[in-house]
């Protein structure tokens, strides 16, 4: 029998497939498990941003501490037009233009590191510490949370332009680059939540 | 319960909803801060009724009952027996599996009290094991139905025999998709 006709034979008989209950490709729902979790952890870091800030009343931010809010806010901007190439990139593979999803993909990826490297710099020339007080801390823990979050989502995006440069996707098969847009507009989402309540508020 | 993580597509129509609603907190909250957390409250409010607007896809649609089969040349039978089954008569030559669901009421299901009658089934497992020759017995299930689903999954089986009442079986025959008879 060949190798054809026995896998044909072995998918007809024998116990049927494994049943995915919740209806969502495993993968995906990985995916969605893994968001979870980072919305419970990111939630225990607000808890104590607001417990500080809220029921201690500590200043926010602390004299003479002050924000880099236009940094920031230009760091907000890096990272929604990422977003945009980011699913400029999904949209692209989806009609079949690989060039697209390539360049996409790359913009995306250097947008993501060019707000990580400013995120740096904005701690080199902060002007304070985690060693000075509730403030600092909670700042540097929000924030560098965030990073951590980033650089996760750099490192899938660096695969995924990998992988779009091997020619691993097309217009039928890109599982994996929706996959890994819905993580980093997740981690895009977070950014603004911690944007606005870190620095605007 | 919509997602809004469900697709790239929509992850990136969430993001933008997420931005203009912190903007328009932020908006508020510079004119008067109550303002701003009441803005943010309803909002929240909004977001959440939003979440909760679109029913869970395929949520309603009844269940897809368990289609089966066995090698060719091979003749399995799929026995649900409940606890206190004495003997089971089978088909000759027939490969069996006897699966025993560990029937409990309501309350010791709720209160997760089943631990003597999962002892009763495996004490009816082991002698009904022993009693049909070349079978294989296990626990399954509190929900006879589900037993003989989730053994349906890896043990292909050609026709399923229900030792009990009649509504034992009919509860059976809605779940799997090959013949259901009464032992």
């Amino acid at each position: 029998m060949s190798a054809a006709a026995h896998a044909e034979a072995h998918e007809h008989h024998g116990p049927p497939a494994p049943h995915y209950s919740s209806r969502i490709r495993p993968e995906t729902l990985g995916m969605y498990l893994f968001i979870a979790s980072e919305i419970m952890l990111f939630g225990s870091f607000f808890t104590a941003y607001f417990f500080v800030r809220i029921v201690n009343g500590t200043p926010w931010p602390t004299p003479p501490y002050h924000l880099p809010v236009f940094v920031a806010g230009i760091n907000t901007v890096i990272l929604m037009t990422s977003s945009a190439t980011m699913h400029w990139a999904t949209t692209a593979i989806k009609r079949g233009n690989v060039w697209g999803m390539r360049a996409g993909l790359t913009l995306t990826f250097l947008m993501g590191l060019a707000f990580l490297i400013s995120q740096i710099f904005e701690y080199m020339r902060a002007g304070f510490a985690t060693k000075d007080g509730a403030f600092p801390t909670i700042f540097f823990c929000l924030t560098g949370l965030h990073g951590c979050h980033v650089f996760v989502g750099l490192t899938i995006l660096l695969f995924m332009t990998i992988r779009a440069f091997r020619g691993h996707f097309s217009a039928d098969h890109h599982h994996g680059v929706e996959i890994g847009g819905i993580y980093w507009h997740f981690v895009d989402v977070m950014w603004i939540v911690v944007f606005t309540t870190v620095y605007i508020l | 319960m919509r997602n809004p993580l469900r697709s790239e597509g929509e992850a990136y129509r969430f993001l933008w909803i997420v931005v203009i609603g912190a903007a328009v907190i932020v908006g508020a909250a510079y004119i008067n801060t109550w303002l701003g957390v009441a803005v943010a409250v309803l909002l929240f409010g909004a977001l959440g009724w939003w979440l909760w607007g679109e029913p869970v896809p395929g949520a309603a649609d009844p269940p897809k009952p368990v289609v089966s089969a066995t090698p060719p040349g091979m003749r399995r039978v799929l026995v649900i027996a409940p606890p206190g089954t004495a003997s089971v008569p089978v088909p000759d030559g027939a490969e069996v599996l006897v699966v025993v669901p560990a029937l409990a009421s309501t309350s010791e299901s709720l209160t997760g009290d089943v631990d003597d009658r999962r002892a009763d089934a495996e004490a009816t497992a082991a002698a009904l094991a022993a009693a049909i020759p070349g079978s294989r017995a296990e626990v399954g299930a509190d929900d006879p139905a589900l037993a003989a689903e989730d053994a349906l999954r890896v043990f292909g089986a050609d026709e399923v025999l229900v030792v009990g009442d009649g509504e034992m079986l009919d509860a059976v025959r809605e779940r799997v998709a090959i013949p259901v008879s009464r032992a």
